[in-house]
């Protein structure tokens, strides 16, 4: 049986960057397919799932989504029946995401990238392949296709780390703002429709949802749109009330009825007072379990 | 910033013993004056009164909310403390020194121990010595409180340069920079030879900025183009720029790295965000206004636009406008401005406004 080649997928917005890394991976890696070098995080999540690349190298800021964050999305949406990309993010000076990769023990290259540093990883990611590679051989099919509809333990400890990342300061898209900033919890969300302004409890609404640049503000009975980060809203209320379940959504959690789960894998929401049913992604699946 | 006092008996006992020693003196001039009479009395009077002077003034103002410069009562509860305690340790150290010399020294009686004269001496030698006590306590304490606010003002004053060069020498920036040049170097080193000669200009200007109060606007705008190039070499066909300066206005003096934070705002908060990048417009011109000619400077992006709610901003952000709002301010008072508007469709546009010096325009 011939090893298959590897192939990996660069997003850094930076072109000249870019090109580097392109090269010195040639340098160091030279069987090291490369499939595609992106410049934003959309395009990344795009790109990888249509060429399903054995390595990923996500630059921290990008414009758009950064790369966590569209990690987290690749994560989200990656077939059950493929193992998970090894994942290495690249930062130029970043202490807080340096701090998060060292605790969530994620791979990381600091920019300018020194060859010797790169070959380090390189040699990381090789292992993790070849380790993927040899327990394939032994049970002599794809390891996730064994448990189809659950995500693989390798996909379950990278969501993790993804979602620790993702709620760690400054790691964020926005260069966010010294992590002390412990914002006073909202009690009234400020919704103006026209030359109104209608003050909504938040012990009233259901759900919130995010939409563009706006955020639909969902009671039982009607239904608001402001302009607030959907980011920021949750900085601002309280976690045990509101769960995050989706990378769009925020739901009461008194307010889910059941959650079911479909022939694919997927959970669903159905609520108590709206008649939607709301997806849970599979980076916040880990939320529902029966005690 | 108030501190409460808090009661430190160490320091307290550290008065006392100024008091004892002071007393000494005061009784050893009282004895030199009068050479004729015992040295023992005069020291055993002494120090009992400065003692309750001591004891009601030190220990008093303690009691007394006291303003938090000085660690004395403020107005007439001062001077009142100054008072009854001067009185108060007078009387109560004459009475006790009374009784001890009487018993225990077995010196005249008390009757013939001090006649009229005598009294009114040592009355005005506790006057003395207790306002000129309660002088030297005060003047202390004041300094120490002064030489703290003076040290507070400078940890204020570099802490305050300290995060003003953070967000000039962003570290992101630097090190991006940085990887753009070392990949220059190995493919294109003619290229790299200009970026570094860019960067240096950079360094350099961010570095000295602090130092020169004015410079020509001709020159904060190769600064401009400087940073512009050195992001136009990391963003690659992302930014497009443009400089708009009349001859006219080449010599207006500006102070430097006025415009700097406005551009990196853009590029920032504008170009950054934006897949597609922009384009940013940095334009110079005049306005007629009631009070004579003004200088119109206006960094213009197409970038994703201001945020729709403005809570909480970054930390360079918000630090990089009050700065340029400060220094407009000192320079220029009410008469200097920024504004920043939102354009249409999408975009930014920063405005900065202050009266041009008839004398630089030909």
């Amino acid at each position: 049986m011939t090893e298959p080649v590897p192939r990996a997928l660069i997003a850094e917005d930076e072109p000249l960057l870019a090109a580097a890394l392109q090269q010195d991976l040639a340098r160091v890696w030279p069987e090291l397919q490369m499939v595609a070098v992106v410049g934003d995080g959309r395009s990344a999540v795009r790109q990888a799932l249509a060429l399903r690349p054995d390595v990923l190298f996500f630059d921290i800021r990008m414009p758009g989504q950064s790369g966590i964050e569209a990690a987290a999305e690749l994560a989200d949406a990656w077939p059950d029946d493929q193992p998970f990309p090894a994942l290495v993010f690249a930062t130029a000076y970043d202490q807080y995401a340096v701090q998060a990769f060292e605790a969530q023990a994620v791979d990381y290259l600091l920019k300018p990238i020194q060859a010797d540093r790169l070959a380090r990883t390189v040699a990381k990611v090789q292992g993790l392949l070849a380790q993927r590679a040899s327990a394939v051989a032994a049970t002599g099919a794809a390891p996730a296709a064994l448990s189809a509809a659950l995500p693989s333990p390798e996909l379950e400890a990278t969501m993790a780390q993804l979602r620790a990342l993702l709620g760690a300061p400054g790691v964020g898209t926005a260069p966010a703002a010294a992590p002390a900033a412990a914002a006073t919890r909202l009690s009234v969300i400020q919704a103006s429709q026209g030359t109104q302004i209608h003050m909504v409890p938040v012990g009233e609404v259901v759900y919130f949802e995010a939409a563009d640049k706006y955020v639909r503000v969902l009671t039982a009975e009607r239904e608001y749109l402001i302009r607030t980060a959907l980011k920021e809203l949750i900085e601002q209320l309280d976690p045990q009330e509101f769960w995050q379940v989706h990378r769009s959504t925020l739901v009461r959690a008194t307010a889910i009825a059941t959650v079911t789960r479909d022939e694919a894998g997927k959970q669903h929401l159905s609520l108590r007072g709206r008649p939607e049913r709301l997806p849970v992604s599979r980076m916040y699946a880990h939320l529902f379990r029966a005690m | 910033m108030k501190l409460r006092r808090e009661f430190n008996g160490v320091s307290k006992l550290r008065h006392y013993l100024q008091v004892v020693a002071f007393t000494l003196v005061v009784a050893t001039i009282q004895c030199t004056f009068m050479p004729d009479k015992p040295y023992g009395p005069p020291v055993v009077y002494s120090v009992l009164i400065g003692t309750f002077t001591w004891a009601i003034i030190d220990l008093g103002r303690e009691l007394i909310p006291s303003a938090a410069e000085t660690g004395w009562p403020q107005g007439w509860q001062g001077i009142a403390l100054v008072m009854v305690g001067i009185v108060v340790g007078y009387l109560a150290g004459t009475l006790l020194a009374d009784t001890l010399c009487v018993h225990y020294f077995h010196f005249y009686p008390a009757g013939s121990l001090i006649s009229g004269a005598d009294q009114r001496t040592s009355i005005l030698i506790t006057a003395i010595a207790g306002l000129v006590g309660t002088f030297y306590f005060y003047a202390v304490n004041k300094s120490a409180y002064l030489e703290g606010k003076m040290a507070e003002a400078r940890m204020h004053a570099s802490e305050s340069r300290l995060k003003l060069l953070e967000t000039q020498l962003e570290p992101h920036m630097l090190f991006n920079t940085l990887a753009n040049l070392r990949v220059l170097i190995g493919t294109d080193p003619t290229r790299a030879q200009h970026m570094l000669d860019r960067m240096i200009a950079y360094l350099r200007a961010t570095l000295s900025a602090s130092r020169s109060t004015q410079h020509p606007l001709a020159l904060e705008f190769e600064r401009l183009r400087d940073y512009l190039e050195l992001m136009a070499v990391r963003m690659g066909p992302r930014l497009a720029y443009t400089l708009d300066l009349p001859e006219a206005l080449r010599d207006v003096p500006v102070p430097p790295l006025l415009l700097q934070p406005l551009v990196e705002n853009a590029i920032r908060h504008g170009l950054e965000p934006q897949v597609e990048g922009g384009h940013i417009t940095v334009r110079a011109s005049t306005q007629e206004s009631p009070h004579g000619p003004l200088l119109v400077i206006e960094v213009q992006d197409t970038g994703a636009g201001l945020p729709a709610t403005l809570p909480t901003p970054g930390p360079g952000q918000s630090f990089g406008l009050a700065q340029v709002r400060e220094r407009l301010a000192t320079l220029h008072g009410a008469a200097g401005a920024l504004e920043l508007i939102a354009i249409q469709p999408s975009g930014t546009s920063a405005t900065v406004t202050f009266p041009l010096k008839s004398a630089a325009i030909p």
